[in-house]
Parts: C-alpha cells; structure tokens; sequence
C-alpha cells in the first residue's frame, strides 16, 4: 500500500497586484497511514500555503497551483472537479486553523456546528447524529450537555477543542493542523497537544501538522520536514532531525536560536538575515545569503534533495558526496 | 503583500508621494480635469457672457430654444435666457454654497465626532443623543426652519445646510474615530507624553480620514439638490439669481416638451458631483501609504 | 544583600479593577515589586493574568484603582499631568505587536522622531538622533522613508525599539516584544535588548508568557496568576526550585526540542484560568492545584520569604 499522501514536486505561485509571489517551489513530501508529520518553517515559507494546496482552497483567482501533483491515496488531488472536492474536503481531510476564535461560527451552537459535517457527509440518522456530536464533545474532553451553547460561552482552549471535535466528526484518513496550538497559553496548550495525541491513536488519523515550534514537533510528531523559502530543506524521522550530526545549515540555525530552557548561555545565536523576498525567483539555494558555509555553487545553482541515510535526506551541497 | 529587503522604497517627500499616487489614478486625475474645467467656466464666466444681458434678462422671443439655436448653444429656458450663461454663472453660486456648506460641516464634523470619540463619557452620551435627534428630522425640514428662522439669503442658506449636516459628520467621524483610537500606536503616543490634541490631529483623524472623504463628496450632491429644494418652497437662491439646483427645480415643469431644460442642469450637477467623487476616492487612496508604494 | 540599594521603580499596593456589567474585574490585585537600575524583571504568566495591564498601569496609561508606582522614589501614580508628561521622557513602552504599535501613515523617520516631536526638539538635532537611532537598532538608512507595512516584523520591531529609546529613557516596559516574531527574528532581538541594556544603562521590566525568553534575558522573574502574584526569585534560582504548585506546572508546559523521554509533556495541570471577575476569597490556583487543601480556600496567601531573595505565595510553603 502507498501512503496516504504524497506530493510531488509542487510549485505554487500567488498573482498579487504587485507582482508574483513564488510561495511553494517544489515540494515533495509523503505521508504514511497513522503517521504525523511535522511541517516547521518560519512565515512565509509557504507551510500553510502548502496545505491549502491539499484541500484546494487557495484564494480564488490569487492562488494556483502552478505545476506538480498531490496524491492522496493514489487520486491526484490537483486534477479533481469541485464536487469531488466538496466529497474529499472536511471528510477525508479536514483541516484545523491556528485562531480558534475565528474559525467558529459564533451565531451557531457548538453542537449545530460539529453536527454540520456530519450532515453533509454521512447518512447518519437524526439520532445517530446526535449520538455522533456527543461522543465527539466527550472524545475532546467537554461535557456533552453543553452541545447547545455557544462559541462565546467556551474559553479558548476549549474552542480549539471544538475546532478540532467538528474536523475530526467524519473520521477523516488526514487531518491538516495549522498551527492548532500557537494562539493558547503554555499549560493549555501542553492538554490539547496530549488530548491531540490521544485521538490521533483513537481515530488512526495522519495528521500534517504546522507549526514554527520545534518543542510541539518533538512532542507529537514521527516525521519531520522543514521548510524554507518554499523548499524542503531537510526531513526525516525525529530521530533524524533531532539527534542525527548531518544537517542542513537552516536546521541547525533553527535550533541554536531556541532560547533554551536547560542551559544557561548569555546570547543567543540568531540566523543572520531575513527570509528572502518570495516576489524574487532566486538563483542558487534559498538559504545561500544567510547560510555560514554558502559555496560558489550555491549562488548558482539549486541544490537537490539527498538521502544521507534511508530516512533521512537533505537539499545541501555539502551532504552530497554521502550519495555515492 | 508585504515587501522585504532588497528593494528599498523610492525616496519621495510624503506630500510628494501622495501626489504621485494621486497623479498615478486615471480616474482621479479624470475627476481633477472635469472639475478644474468647472471652476474655470465658472470663474471666468463673465469672458463668455454678460451676467444681466444673457442670464437675468427676460426675453419673450426666445423662449424654449433647442441647444445650438440661434448662437444659445444649449438653448434658452421659458423665459428665453441663454441656458450657457446661466450654467456657467450658477456654477459660481452653485459651488460656493456646495462647497462651504460641505467644508464646515466637515470641520465641525470632525471636532464634534473626534472629541467624542476620543473622550467617551457624558460628553459623548449627550452629544450622541442630541446628534439622533437632529437625525431623526428630514435635512430639508431642518434647513427649512433655519431658514425661514433667519431669513433668505445666500449666508443664511449655508449656515442652515450646514447645520443640518453636521450631524451625519459626527456620527461617520466618531465611529471612524472609535476604530482607530483602540489602536496600540495611539497608546505609544501617550507614552511618550503627547498631548490629546496633537494625537488627535496627528494620529487619529489622518488614519480615519477614508470614510470621512467619502462622506464628504457623497454630501456635495445632496447639498445641491437640497438648494433646489428650499428653491422651489421659495427658501433657495432668489429669483433671478442663477443656481443649479434651482434651474432643474424651474424646469421640472417643462421635462415633458422641453427635456433639454432639465438634463442641462441635470448633467451639470451629476458631473460636478461624479468629478468631485472621482476626486475624493483617488484622495483617500493616495493618502494611504498601504495601497500601491509611491 | 543587606543594605539594597533605593530601587528605580518600586509599587506598593499596586492594584487595577476594570468595572463591568457582572462586576469588578480583577486585573492587577495588590501587587508589590521593585527593580534595581539597570537589571531586568521579568513577568511572567498566561493570558489573562493581568501581565500587561500591569506595565501599562506602573506607565499609567491605565489609572491605577489603588496603590503607588515610586519611580526614583516619587509616586507617579499620583502626580499632576504636566509631571508625568515630564516623566514619560524617562519611562518607555515596547510593545508585542509590531505592527499595530506604529502608525501606518508614516514613515520610519517620522515614527522615530515623532517623540522628539513632542517634546520641540529642533528639527537639524531631531535628523541627526533619528539618524543615530537607526544605526543604534540596525536598521540601514535607506529605510527612512519606508512606511511599517513595507518591512518585516523584525525590522518593525527595531522600529519600535527606537522609538522607544529615542528620548533616553531609563526604564522600558517591554510588553510581549518578540512573541509575534519568528524565532530566528526572535533570538536578534532579544540579543539587540540585551545589547542596548548594556551601552545605554536600560532597567526592564520584561513581560512575556514565554518561560523560555524570560529565562534568558531577566534578572529576577515573577510569576502572575489572574492578577496575583504567585512566586518571585531570582532567574536561576525560580527555575532550579520553583515553589508554587502553578510555577511548576508552567515550566513543565513547554514543550522542549529534543526527544528526551523525560521531557515528554505530562499533563497533569486540570482546567483553565477561573473567571477573573470577583473572584472567590480562596487562593486564586486552588481550582487548578492538586495539593489544594481546606487552608488554601479560606484567603489567598501572602508572599513570604524563603530566604536568597525567593518569595512564594502558597499556603504549601507558610511560615
């Protein structure tokens, strides 16, 4: 069986007045049944644009996916007509925004609400239905009987769990996590990763999950893939990311400029540089003006992705020798 | 879209740069143009035609000319006066109440609307209040009473409009006003010790200012329509004075045979109107840095 | 440690209710701190825990309901308008969102000297300071005429920084500073903080929800909870040995980047942050604390000194 979801090569570009703006330039990724993987990056290295790709539901117009395929369970993803859309979207994949706040609907009651999904994508009987909304109240850790308030009534924590009760309804095959605990404090957000690890085992969900946090990543996910400027620089297992020597120089920056909680150390060190500016197709490697070992050759040309073990790969010219 | 190194912003002066983003809307430099040419017709009037020969003297022969007929080249009205000439002399009358009833309720407006935006309180409650009442009567009505309170005369036909204006201002003013003053940069003004006065003026009102224009030229129109108006009960513009409200007012009663006495009215305020629109949302634009760099 | 120096800024009692339609809300409740010139406090706590209204009301851009903010010894929180407009030139805010915190409408130059503005510096001195300050932050010139929405958040954030140092203040309540930043952008800021504390002699009072941050730029840390304080200690000693059951909790949240099992998170905090609005006379954790017992329900605990400047307000660790 091939994994649930794989893309291949994707390029996505947004057409703004001022010009093009190259979000995602070639990104493969694979994603196994049961399995979470981590999508790290900074703003706009094109993660979430990534996952909108998926469910297409780039903005109108704006958004395209310029070239490259998305196959979920083998189905090309960017070759399907809106109602097959319509079939796929918030059943087989369904999606989870950073601002619970925004993402309810505050006129409905929370009930109505994961009701709603259920309504459009299964037969299920009134009663069923009914039945169906309260065991999702009671899987994401709320009482049952408060199906009938509204979004107001819950405090932010508990909305992300609503949030994430209505995604997860129609037991979808992936779940696209955007962000789904950036905008809640530490000790809130430490119950609903826990409660998301527990459900995820319980529902045998994939999950893609975005974040810029390497902490949450090591909590919850088994792959990895980090972004920049619209690439994958670097993926593997944890294992991979966090304890193997060979990395990409974005990694490693990544990581040092963490203000560590179990070491004491008096400055920190940042990346030099910002991002670079995704309206500019760049020769050479995204990263090669803030990179501490960019080459001649990484001025001029793009490096590709290597394997420097069976799991592991990076997109850097100075693990390329470990291929031969 | 946000823009990130490489490509520093052009070095421009800020009046510089909203002139540019000004100059760079066609519409609004199309709106410019019209309007400019108004006040010119306007202004130099009596270089086309005599004010008492040709638009206050009556003449019996020359009733209901078609444009073009006989030299009036758009015609004359019932009582045979040259319809150019009375445009281009209403244009003056016609402007200078427009204009002055719409900038001083746009001044008094935006003082009433920002110091109780800003302030809050029983300032605001009250003034809110007395600002619904004077809302809930007809702009026509109230400036009907001022009027007929003060007598008839151009003075006293701005003073009322404006009063009758007004508070549609403070209500636009306050709400914008309201938005902005939550703001995190207004808390750093008063944290470096500016005064309420100098963050109002510096801060507030230029980051309100788009839905303030806005109302602004939307005002104009109904302030001409209103002159016509209180002309047609007899509170406008004395006869024979030339105005454009007044004219379409006269006319109405000719639309029938003689549609040409009401469309060249008409055109001249719906033009006026639509070049001072055009106008003010190429201001607005141009007025903030966001949309477009300059 | 006998003799303390006169701290620069000191609140006795500082205390902020908002009224709303159920009640008083109790945002900062009675809260005593001091900072000594040139060191950083750090406040730390979740949202809702009054963090920010407390920078806002020692800066008095809130009025406080009670209590008194001594700066140099003076009360500010009492001082006629004329006064305290004189003080803001040495009291300075940073604030979490680098974009709203900047007028949109105009240009880095003007943002910066806007303060030098207000207080009628000349114009050939206001370019020459500006120009400096630009330098001083790190950001190049050909920025002067760039409006915020041009630049990034890091750069906005320099913004901001300048701005708030332009007039050489003493004193900067830093209010969440890099919480909207990228991590990368994150670590050069708290770096050019850092710096800045240094050359320019700057006391801070750093407010964050990241345990992390604070670790790394404070002092003395301070840990809030809806509006108390719940524990106060050195930087070192708060995180070697927290005392407060909440304190612990916070520190076992984050979520740290590596895979050592011993890091896993372990949830063993219940709930959320109870109603900030009249709050019940207990000690404001019990709902959430797993040692609650009878004695924590009748009144909310007094920090007590625990020896090497450790203060905590729990009724685990009385006297």
């Amino acid at each position: 069986m091939g994994p649930l979801l794989e893309i291949r090569d994707l390029h996505v570009e947004y057409k703004t007045h001022d010009g093009t703006v190259y979000a995602v330039n070639g990104v493969d990724l694979s994603l196994g049944r049961g399995e979470t993987l981590g999508l790290v990056g900074e703003t706009g290295a094109g993660k979430t644009t990534t996952a909108l790709s998926i469910l297409r539901l780039l903005p109108d117009r704006i958004g395209q996916i310029r070239s490259g395929k998305i196959l979920l369970d083998g189905a090309d993803i960017t070759a399907m007509s809106e109602p097959q859309m319509r079939e796929i979207r918030g059943n087989r994949v369904s999606m989870i925004f950073q601002d619970p706040m925004t993402s309810l609907n505050p006129i409905l009651p929370v009930g109505r609400q994961i009701e709603e999904a259920l309504l459009l994508h299964t037969q299920l009987s009134k009663e069923d239905r009914a039945k169906r909304v309260d065991e999702m109240l009671t899987a994401v850790g709320l009482q049952a009987s408060r199906k009938d308030e509204y979004p107001h009534q819950f405090s932010g924590g508990m909305k992300q769990r609503i949030v994430i009760a209505i995604a997860l309804a129609c037991n979808p095959e992936l779940l696209l996590a955007d962000e789904p605990t950036t905008a809640l404090d530490v000790t809130i957000q430490a119950q609903v990763l826990q409660m998301m690890n527990e459900l995820k085992k319980q529902f045998d969900t994939s999950m893609l999950l975005i974040t810029h946090d390497l902490g949450v990543v090591a909590q919850t996910c088994d792959k990895v893939a980090i972004m920049y400027g619209g690439h994958i620089v670097e993926s593997g297992t944890v294992q991979d990311i966090y304890e193997a020597r060979e990395h990409h120089p974005y990694t490693t920056g990544l990581f040092r400029s963490i203000p560590e909680m179990n070491r004491d150390s008096d400055r920190l060190a940042p990346i030099p540089g910002l991002m670079p500016d995704p309206m500019l197709r760049q020769e050479g490697c995204s990263f090669h003006d803030r990179c501490p070992h960019c080459m001649e050759r990484c001025r001029r040309e793009k490096p590709d992705s290597r394997a420097v073990s069976p799991t592991h790969s990076i997109a850097c010219f100075r693990h390329e020798r470990k291929d031969r | 879209m946000k823009k990130t190194a490489g490509n520093a912003p052009k070095r421009r002066g800020q009046f510089a740069s909203i002139c540019y983003r000004f100059s760079r809307n066609r519409m609004a430099m199309l709106g410019l143009a019209v309007f400019l040419a108004v006040v010119f017709f306007a202004a130099t009037a009596p270089m086309f035609a005599d004010y008492e020969a040709d638009a206050v003297k009556q003449n019996v022969y020359a009733k209901f000319f078609s444009p073009g007929q006989e030299r009036h080249i758009l015609g004359t009205d019932m009582y045979g006066r040259d319809l150019f000439a009375r445009i281009i002399f209403g244009a003056r009358l016609s402007l200078l109440i427009s204009l002055s009833t719409v900038g001083a309720s746009l001044v008094l407006g935006c003082l009433i609307g920002s110091l109780c935006a800003y302030y809050g309180g029983w300032l605001d409650t009250v003034t809110m209040r007395i600002v619904d009442i004077f809302l809930a009567l007809p702009m026509t009505l109230m400036a009907v009473t001022v009027v007929a309170a003060l007598g008839t005369s151009t003075t006293n036909l701005i003073i009322s409009l404006t009063i009758s204006m007004v508070p549609p201002f403070v209500r636009i003013v306050r709400s914008a006003v309201l938005q902005v003053k939550g703001s995190d940069y207004i808390e750093a003004a008063v944290a470096y010790g500016s005064r309420d006065m100098r963050i109002i003026l510096t801060h507030v009102l230029p980051n309100a200012i788009g839905p303030i224009i806005v109302q602004a030229t939307l005002n104009l129109a109904s302030v001409l329509l209103s002159v016509a108006a209180l002309g047609f009960i007899g509170l406008g513009v004395p006869s024979p004075q030339p105005e454009w409200g007044t004219m379409l007012a006269e006319s109405k009663a000719q639309m029938r045979y003689y549609p040409w006495q009401v469309i060249i009215p008409g055109a001249a305020i719906a033009v006026t109107v639509l070049s001072i629109n055009l106008i003010g949302d190429g201001l607005r634009d141009a007025l903030d840095p966001k949309l477009k760099n300059g | 440690m006998d003799v303390r120096d006169q701290p620069l800024l000191q609140t006795k009692g500082l205390t902020k209710y908002f009224r709303t339609s159920r009640g008083l809300l109790h945002a900062v409740d009675h809260v005593d701190l001091e900072i000594q010139a040139k060191k950083t406090l750090g406040v730390v706590g979740e949202s809702g825990c009054g963090k920010s209204t407390l920078g806002r009301t020692i800066l008095r851009l809130i009025e406080p309901t009670e209590g008194s903010v001594l700066y140099g010894g003076e009360d500010i929180a009492g001082c006629s308008a004329a006064r305290m407009r004189e003080m803001r030139r040495k009291m300075q805010i940073i604030f979490q969102d680098p974009y709203a915190s900047l007028d949109p409408r105009k240009t880095v130059k003007e943002l910066i000297a806007d303060p030098l503005k207000v207080y009628k510096t000349p114009k050939s001195r206001r370019d020459e300071l500006v120009g400096q300050m630009m330098e001083t932050v790190g950001l190049a010139e050909r920025f002067a005429q760039a409006y915020p929405h041009e630049l990034d958040g890091g750069r906005r954030q320099r913004i901001g920084i300048a701005r708030a140092l332009v007039l050489q203040p003493e004193f900067i309540v830093c209010d969440e500073p890099v919480s909207a930043l990228d991590v990368s952008i994150q670590a050069q800021i708290l770096n050019l903080l850092m710096d800045l504390q240094e050359s320019h002699g700057l006391t801070y009072l750093f407010i964050t929800h990241d345990l992390s941050v604070v670790r790394h730029i404070s002092d003395e840390i301070m840990v809030m909870y809806l509006g108390v304080v719940v524990e106060r200690a050195p930087s070192k000693e708060l995180f070697a040995s927290p005392m407060h059951p909440y304190t612990k909790e916070l520190i076992r949240a984050i979520p740290i980047p590596d895979l050592n099992p011993e890091h896993r998170l372990v949830n063993s905090l219940r709930g959320e942050v109870s109603d900030p609005i009249e709050p019940p006379a207990s000690c404001r954790f019990a709902p959430r604390c797993n040692y609650c017992t009878e004695a924590c329900l009748s009144s909310q605990p007094a920090l007590q000194d625990m020896g090497n400047g450790h203060f905590v307000a729990c009724a685990l660790h009385g006297a």
